[in-house]
C-alpha cells in the first residue's frame, strides 16, 4: 500500500494542502499534480495589477514554506480519473498513482457562453496564460471591449480596460444591478453609479444571444435586439468545479465537491476537498454546505483538512474536534476603490443597514439575520475598508446561527458574485452547457 | 526570524494585522507598521500573517 499523501491540484489550495499537511504532522510523502505549467501562483491579480501592467507576472508565485521542500511537483500533468476504492488517481498518460490520502484541490474554471459567433476575441480570466492574452488584446489602441456578466471579474476587468485606456467599456449583465446578487440592491447601486462616474456604460436587464464578426468578433448581439460594437469580448459568467475527474466514485458532485465538516468527501476518511472546489457546511452559521469562491477559504479549508487527514493517517483519531467554521473574508479592487466584506452577508440580504457613511461616500453596509449582523461590506477608499475591519471580532464572537430551513435555500454564499448571476442566464442561450 | 514586507506591494489591506497582532499594526497614518525581529515563539502567526496577505508581500527570513 501506498503511504503518499497525492494532492489534485497545483494551486493556491493544493500549495496550502502540501504546507499544512507538514504543519500537521503528516512526515510521508506528498506529491501535487497540476495540469498548468506553472508552480503555484496568485490569481486576483489577473483582473487587477497584473491586467493593467502594473505588476511583472514573476510578482505572481507563492513562496512555498521550507517544509515543502521534499514535496514532489508534477506540473503540466492532468488527472483524468480515480478510483477512490483502489485508492488511485490516473494520469492522463495512463499511469496509475496509488495513494494513501487524497486532497481535491481541482478549483474552477470559466463558464463559457456557448451563442454562435466568432471565437477569437473572445477572453475569459482564470490563468496566467487568460491575463496575457487579454492584456495583449486590450492594448489595441482604441479598444471597445464588452465584459459579459457583471459580476466581481467582471467590474474588476471593465475598470482595468478602461484604465489602459480602452475607448468604450460596456458591462452586459442579465441583472438590474452589477453584484447584486452579493452585495444587495443598496451596495449594488452605489457600486453602478461609481462605474459610470468613471466611464464604464452598461447594458443591464439584458443577455447576449451572438457574436457578430468574421475571423474575429466584431459585435455582441444583447438579447433585447440591440448590437454594440466590440473589439475584446471578456466573458465573465461564472465558473464551473472541476470534478469530471471524480465521476463514477459516488461522490456528490452537483457543484464541486460536497463535503462533510471536516471536509471529508463522501464519508471517506482518506479523502478531503479544499478550496473553491468544496461545498462545505460551515458551523459559523446556517450548516448548508455551499462553495465560497473567497481568496482566504483555500488557506482556511487546507488547515482544517491536514488535520483531518494526517489524524486519519497517522492513526490519532482526531474525534471531538471543533467543526469547520471559517469567517469568510473578501475584497475587491475596482478603479480607485475597493470592496471589502468580512461574514456572509448573502445571508443577510433581506435587512441591509447602512452602518456608516453615504452612497456618495466611504460608506459601510450591514447585512442582517433575525436582527444579528452576519456580514458587512465596506465600499470606498482605506478608512471604509478600516471600518469593516471594526465589525470583524463581533462577527467572529457572534453565536452560530440555527439551521434555519428557510435559509437551505438561501444562494450560494459563494462570493460567486459571477455565480450570482448564474440564475438569470436563461436569457443567454446554452446556459449550463459544460466546456 | 526577520520579517520583511515589500511596501512597494502592499495595499494595507491589514489582514497581517489581524493573524498577528503583536506583530503588526497600523500607525496612526494608517500605514503598515511592524516589528522587524520579532520573538521566535511568534512564527506560527507570522507564517499565518504572511499565508494571508493577499499581496503576498510579507517574507520571513531565517
Ligand atoms: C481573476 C481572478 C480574480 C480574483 N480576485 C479575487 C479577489 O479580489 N478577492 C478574493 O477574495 N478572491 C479572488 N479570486 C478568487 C481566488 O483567487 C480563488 O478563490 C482561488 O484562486 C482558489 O484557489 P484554488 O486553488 O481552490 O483553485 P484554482 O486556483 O482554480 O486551482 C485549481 C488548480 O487545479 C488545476 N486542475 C484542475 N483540474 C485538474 C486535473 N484534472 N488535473 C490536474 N490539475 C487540475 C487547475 O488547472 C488549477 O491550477 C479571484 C479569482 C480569479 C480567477
Ligand atoms: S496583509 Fe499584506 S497588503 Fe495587507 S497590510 Fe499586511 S502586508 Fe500589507
Amino acid at each position: 500500500m501506498s503511504a503518499t499523501v497525492v494532492v489534485a491540484g497545483a494551486s493556491m489550495a493544493g500549495l496550502r494542502a502540501a504546507e499544512q499537511l507538514r504543519a500537521a504532522g503528516w512526515d510521508g510523502p506528498v506529491t501535487v499534480i497540476g495540469d498548468e505549467p506553472h508552480m503555484p501562483y496568485n490569481r486576483p491579480p489577473l483582473s487587477k495589477e497584473v491586467l493593467a501592467g502594473k505588476a511583472p507576472f514573476e510578482s505572481l508565485a507563492f513562496r512555498p514554506r521550507a517544509s515543502v521542500r521534499d514535496v514532489e511537483w508534477r506540473l503540466g500533468t492532468r488527472i483524468v480519473a480515480a478510483d477512490l476504492d483502489a485508492r488511485h488517481v490516473e494520469l492522463a498518460d495512463g499511469e496509475r498513482l496509488p495513494y494513501a490520502g487524497l486532497v481535491v484541490a481541482t478549483g474552477m474554471r470559466p463558464r463559457r457562453l456557448r451563442c454562435p459567433g466568432p471565437l477569437t476575441g473572445r477572453h475569459t480570466v482564470r490563468t496566467l496564460a487568460d491575463a496575457q492574452g487579454l492584456h495583449a488584446d486590450l492594448s489595441r489602441p482604441g479598444a471597445r471591449v464588452v465584459v459579459v456578466g457583471g459580476g466581481f471579474i467582471g467590474c474588476e476587468v471593465a475598470a482595468t480596460a478602461l484604465g489602459l485606456g480602452a475607448a468604450e467599456v460596456t458591462v452586459v449583465d442579465p441583472m438590474p444591478l452589477p453584484m447584486v446578487g452579493p452585495l444587495g440592491e443598496l451596495l449594488a447601486r452605489a457600486l453602478l453609479r461609481r462605474h459610470e462616474e468613471r466611464g464604464v456604460r452598461f447594458a443591464l436587464g439584458t443577455g447576449v444571444t451572438a457574436f457578430e464578426g468574421g475571423d474575429r468578433v466584431t459585435g455582441v448581439v444583447l438579447s433585447d435586439g440591440r448590437v454594440l460594437p466590440a473589439d475584446v469580448v471578456v466573458e465573465s459568467v461564472g465558473s464551473l468545479a472541476n470534478t469530471e475527474w471524480l465521476d463514477g466514485n459516488g461522490l456528490d458532485l452537483t457543484d464541486g465537491v460536497l463535503t462533510d465538516e471536516h471536509l471529508r468527501a463522501g464519508g471517506r476518511p482518506d479523502v478531503v476537498a479544499v478550496g473553491d472546489v468544496a461545498r462545505f457546511p460551515n458551523a459559523r452559521y446556517d450548516g448548508v454546505p455551499r462553495r465560497v469562491e473567497h481568496w482566504s477559504i483555500p488557506t482556511d479549508t487546507a488547515k482544517h483538512a491536514a488535520v483531518t487527514l494526517t489524524a486519519h493517517l497517522n492513526g490519532t483519531g482526531g474525534t471531538g474536534r471543533e467543526p469547520f467554521a471559517p469567517l469568510p473574508t473578501f475584497w475587491s479592487d475596482q478603479h480607485d476603490f475597493r470592496l471589502q466584506s468580512f461574514g456572509a452577508p448573502a445571508l443577510g440580504l433581506d435587512d441591509v443597514r447602512v452602518l456608516h457613511g453615504d452612497e456618495d461616500g466611504d460608506l459601510l453596509v450591514g447585512y442582517h439575520t433575525d436582527g444579528l449582523l452576519v456580514g458587512v461590506i465596506a465600499l470606498g477608499g482605506q478608512s471604509a475598508v478600516m471600518g469593516a475591519a471594526r465589525y470583524r471580532a463581533q462577527l467572529l464572537k457572534q453565536p452560530a446561527l440555527s439551521a434555519a430551513p428557510a435559509l437551505s435555500a438561501a444562494p450560494a454564499l459563494s462570493a460567486a458574485p459571477d455565480v450570482a448571476a448564474v440564475p438569470a442566464l436563461p436569457v443567454l442561450t446554452g446556459q449550463g452547457a459544460p466546456e | 526570524m526577520k520579517v520583511v514586507v515589500d511596501m512597494n506591494k502592499c495595499q494595507d489591506h491589514g489582514q497581517c494585522v489581524f493573524a498577528s497582532p503583536d506583530v503588526f499594526s497600523f500607525d496612526d497614518a494608517g500605514r503598515l507598521a511592524y516589528v522587524a525581529e520579532p520573538d521566535d515563539a511568534l512564527r506560527d502567526e507570522v507564517e499565518e500573517a504572511a499565508d494571508v496577505c493577499p499581496l503576498q508581500a510579507i517574507r520571513i527570513e531565517g
